[in-house]
């Protein structure tokens, strides 16, 4: 009989930003799309600079690039579409990344108590050790989804 | 193979909004939240000067009637670059009347959608949803949300004694310019 392996081999998505590399769990991502005019208006909440229109949804952009590397993105070439987590709610944010992605199979070691909040784990590729982020604790927002008058379906006009 | 069946939408309900701007951004309101338009220098008669430091946003308050409304510098309480207003909206339903740049024009909303939950501070507060208008992303702004119960109390307080702050809201529409 044989015996499970400890860690089970998982996909994730490796990301460049400026001269680093991040991993995300391949479940957590939706797609990657060429950058697009961000519209921005007031608000208050650090880290997100404006929204995109993609596919008729309306998807917040998200520099998370100062938190990993203490500063911001001089370019950006693509923006990786996550799937975030509110409560049982999920949400797409979009996170401007400065190379081309990969999709890889590793097997992750999941953070310790010292690592980062923003930190799931740790893989290893091509004998680089890369941080598997959590993009629920890098990104802005509650984790449990606020209600808001927008819940409401008679408040939403549809086409 | 069988097709899916279209999801039974509810019927369309189309909402009639303002564009306005205010330092040079653009935003949206439901034209039935608005009471009255007036050009700012038509309220000079009717405006007293208020103050309380700790609001910079609201410098009058002006009688409309048997009411007094606080006149949220727009500008101010988005933290946008302060412009000289044109006019100033009353709003329907509350205590505010909102100094604006100018109007853009009028538009039919048919979808309005809810902010993002990574916005998680005021803003929460200050718009009902997004809204995609000639394809633009435009804020649309909730009228209760320029003055919180806390900052409502704190300007009644410092009234001038001839403005009473308990009137209660009427619901004519006079739309003037």
């Amino acid at each position: 009989m044989t015996q499970p392996a400890e860690f089970e081999s998982q996909s994730f998505v490796l990301l460049r930003l400026g001269e680093r590399r991040f991993a995300v769990s391949a479940l957590h991502i939706a797609e990657l799309v060429a950058p697009s005019r961000i519209f921005r208006f007031p608000h208050r909440t650090p880290k997100i600079e404006g929204v995109i229109l993609r596919r008729g949804r309306i998807v917040p952009v998200c520099d998370i690039a100062e938190q990993l590397l203490g500063k911001g993105l001089t370019s950006r070439r693509f923006y990786l579409i996550g799937v975030r987590h509110y409560g049982n709610k999920t949400e797409w944010v979009a996170l401007p990344v400065t190379g081309d992605c990969e999709l890889i199979a590793a097997e992750m070691t999941p953070a310790s108590e010292s690592d980062a909040a923003y930190v799931a784990g740790w893989i290893s590729h091509n004998g680089e050790v890369i941080e598997v982020l959590n993009l629920d604790a890098l990104t802005p927002g509650e984790t449990v989804a606020p209600r808001t008058k927008t819940d409401s379906p008679a408040l939403e006009a549809r086409p | 193979m069988r097709l899916m069946e279209p999801a039974n939408r509810p019927p369309t309900r189309a909402e009639q909004i303002i564009l306005f701007r205010v330092g040079g951004q653009l935003f949206a309101l439901s034209s039935s939240s608005v009471q009255e338009v007036r050009g700012v220098d038509s309220l000079a008669g009717s405006a007293s000067e208020i103050s309380q430091p700790s609001l910079r946003k609201v410098k009058h308050v002006v009688r409309r009637g048997d009411r007094s409304f606080y006149v949220v510098n727009g500008a101010v309480h988005f933290g946008l670059p302060v412009s000289p207003a044109a006019l100033v909206f009353v709003l329907r339903r509350t205590r505010t009347a909102l100094l604006v740049d100018g109007i853009e024009k009028m538009a039919t909303m048919t979808r309005l959608q809810a902010l993002p939950l990574s916005y998680c501070h005021e803003e929460r507060q200050w718009y009902r949803g997004l809204t995609a208008i000639d394809q633009s992303v435009i804020p649309v702004v909730n009228p209760e949300g320029f003055l919180t119960a806390e900052e409502l109390a704190m300007l009644d307080s410092s009234l001038p004694p001839n403005i009473s702050p308990t009137e209660q809201p009427s619901e004519t529409t006079d739309t003037t310019q």
